[in-house]
């Protein structure tokens, strides 16, 4: 009965069943472009649970993606309209949120912090240096910019992504492969695991935890640039709250908040079905936009009780 | 005065000072109070009366981080108490011209704070009996609360024009805001409770080692389940401050943020976020110290946008101050730099 792959499994069948259950209901649902509009809405959303989901894996929390993410799309606006080459402006935006992300993890390193607090003052602190930057939301007119914008990848049956998605999957990949297939990832999981053993086998607990918040800052500020391309403007109230989303998909993704456990895999899942929940909210068209907050509500506390008796039972067999 | 400088309070106690001399040396008549409409008027007093509410969940915060928990639902449990109550006073202009109330005010509050206390018992009950860690369940009704208040409301802003509610946030009495009777009272019933009865030990026993409390015939479990429950109700009472201040409910904006100022103002005061150690009296300065911050930026005439850097620039210097390792190296260096010379 217990299973590593369980709740990544348990994840996956609510997902199928919730596109059945809208498949059923609503005419028009069961559509290539619905589900990819999934991953298109989302992707800034995919792309910040990855770095989210290494974090929680290795035992900690990081409050300030959110705010990360618009002070990268001001920094970008700010930039662009400065006149930056656009190539430089990402490449500077990502330097930026992987130093925020590195520097937090030191803080909380070097200093036995909690990462909770110390992230909480990154929040202020950037979203602090947005309203610096600007309190007026930036269009962004550049050219470069926009043709990324609206430009489409067809992948058959008249549909197609956006770069924006595009970058989502490519993340969920690299987070894959950087978790299950490096040893830094084995690392993260033997750090969320238990400190001590892992310090005890001389693995590299601190430069990995450091490693972990820079890893999530530099997602964040990708988050960024892919949010740049859907809403073409930097604004310092861009992504608000968006840092809960992420926690919530990586929980209903099945990975353990105590750390150890989990999956890169889950949490795409985890992000699917965050967004499928809007998308029959919207085709039902007489749901109001608060339910999604409730029913998000509900499953993060289904998964949580669902953690809490796998790990009640495994404690039982050890 | 080394005595002096090693009193909990000492600390909290010299940053208001400081903020209070900086407002003072920019603005002389910044300390001023004067009698106005039958009750004290000046810049100190809106201090006092706008920190009250943020007092009240500060105090409640405190308990929650005193025994190793945390409560992030605050700003949800704000709005749900203020949706209830501003719903259930509604009210509008009669035909006579005359303000009334839907239900009588006595039930409305009443209901408020019986949703808020609902609201803190569940998360009492899924820290201590689902044994969830206290940031995943009190995240969940941070994330669905909202949503339950917003649902209530119907998305949107309730209104209230019945006078006798606006009491409890701009209201006075004997010269003071009742904002601030509120708090205080509170402040004094929590600090008789923590002093004088056994509750501020087993407090302190649960923060300081769960374990070796239960074993020593603390009933953790309830206590803890207590702490949460009173930290709901304290969020509810400062719901209906709030929502009383404005003369309206937004499910959507009321409180929000409040529970990341509720811990800096937790932090602030010298409690240790590890558990074990707290003051109330810190807690309340930390408030003030917030309030007065803000009311410093916009008399100083700096834009208000840079409040939330200076926040963040005072998180971070609280926290590496309470920080054993960043003292042993502030303390090497200075070894090392009296070695050169």
């Amino acid at each position: 009965m217990k299973h590593p792959l369980l709740p990544l499994a348990i994840t996956v069948a609510l997902f199928v069943a919730m596109a059945a259950f809208g498949a059923v209901r609503y005419p028009g649902f069961l559509s290539l472009q619905v589900f990819l509009n999934l991953l298109i809405d989302n992707a800034f959303l995919c792309v910040v649970a990855v770095g989210m989901t290494f974090v929680i894996l290795s035992g900690g929390i990081d409050l300030s993606v959110g705010a990360v993410i618009a002070l990268t799309t001001m920094i970008s606006a700010a930039l662009l309209q400065a006149g930056w080459n656009p190539w430089a402006v990402m490449a500077t935006v990502l330097a930026v949120g992987a130093a925020f992300g590195a520097l937090q993890g030191l803080l909380i390193q070097r200093f036995g912090l909690a990462p909770f607090i110390v992230t909480l003052a990154g929040m202020f602190l950037a979203r602090g240096c947005c309203y610096l930057i600007s309190t007026e939301s930036m269009p962004i007119t550049d050219t470069t910019y926009t043709a990324i914008a609206q430009a489409r990848i067809p992948v058959g049956f008249d549909s197609s992504l956006t770069v924006g998605a595009l970058v989502a999957l490519l993340t969920v990949l690299a987070g894959m492969r950087l978790a299950h297939a490096t040893g830094f990832g084995r690392t993260v999981y033997a750090v969320g695991g238990g400190e001590g053993a892992a310090r005890l086998m001389g693995l590299p607990v601190a430069a990995t935890r450091v490693g972990v918040y820079l890893l999530s800052g530099f997602t964040a500020a990708l988050a960024g640039i892919v949010m740049t391309f859907y809403m073409l403007s930097g604004y310092s109230l861009h992504a608000v709250g968006l840092e809960l989303d992420a926690i919530a998909a990586v929980v209903i993704g099945g990975t353990l908040l105590a750390g150890g456990v989990g999956y890169v895999a889950g949490t795409l899942f985890g992000v699917l079905i965050l967004g499928i929940i809007q998308t029959l909210i919207a085709f039902d068209g007489t749901l109001s936009s608060w339910w999604t907050r409730i029913v998000v509500g509900v499953l993060l506390l289904l998964f949580c009780l669902l953690q809490r008796l796998f790990e009640g039972r495994a404690r039982r067999t050890e | 005065m080394k005595r002096l400088a090693q009193h909990a309070l000492f600390w909290p106690s010299v940053t208001l000072a400081l903020l209070l001399v900086v407002n003072a040396a920019f603005n002389p008549s910044f300390l001023a109070i004067s009698w106005r409409d039958g009750h004290l008027y000046g810049n100190l007093v809106d201090i006092l009366n706008r920190a009250a509410p943020l007092m009240i969940v500060s105090l409640g915060m405190t308990l929650v981080i005193a025994i190793r928990g945390l409560d992030i639902s605050v700003g949800a449990v704000v709005a749900i108490a203020a949706t209830v109550a501003a719903l259930l006073v509604g009210g509008g202009f009669s035909a006579e011209g005359a303000n009334t109330s839907e239900h009588p005010l006595w039930f409305a509050l009443g209901a408020a704070l019986l949703a808020a206390l609902v609201c803190g018992l569940w998360n009492g009950v899924l820290v201590v009996h689902a044994r969830m860690q206290p940031i995943v369940a009190t995240l969940i009704l941070m994330v669905a609360g909202r949503g339950i208040a917003q649902l209530l409301t119907g998305g949107q802003i309730i209104t209230v024009y019945y006078p006798p509610y606006f009491v409890l946030g701009s209201g006075f009495l004997f010269g003071l805001p009742v904002a601030l009777w509120i708090a205080a009272g509170l402040w004094l019933v929590l600090q008789w409770l923590a002093t004088r009865t056994a509750l501020g030990l087993f407090i302190r026993a649960i923060g300081g080692n769960p374990d070796a409390a239960r074993v020593a015939g603390v009933r953790a479990a309830d206590i803890a389940l207590c702490v949460y429950t009173f930290c709901g109700l304290a969020a509810g009472i400062a719901g209906l401050i709030i929502s009383s201040n404005v003369k309206s409910a937004d499910a959507n904006s009321a409180g929000q943020l409040l529970e990341l100022d509720a811990i800096l103002a937790v932090t602030l005061g010298g409690t240790a976020l590890t558990g074990g150690r707290f003051s109330l009296g810190g807690t309340v300065l930390g408030a003030l110290i917030i309030q007065t911050l803000t009311a410093t930026i916009y008399s100083l005439g700096v834009p208000p946008e840079v409040n939330l850097v200076v926040k963040a620039a005072l998180v971070f210097a609280v926290m590496l101050l309470q920080s054993a390792e960043f003292r042993a190296l502030v303390a090497r260096v200075a070894r090392l730099r009296a070695g050169e010379t």
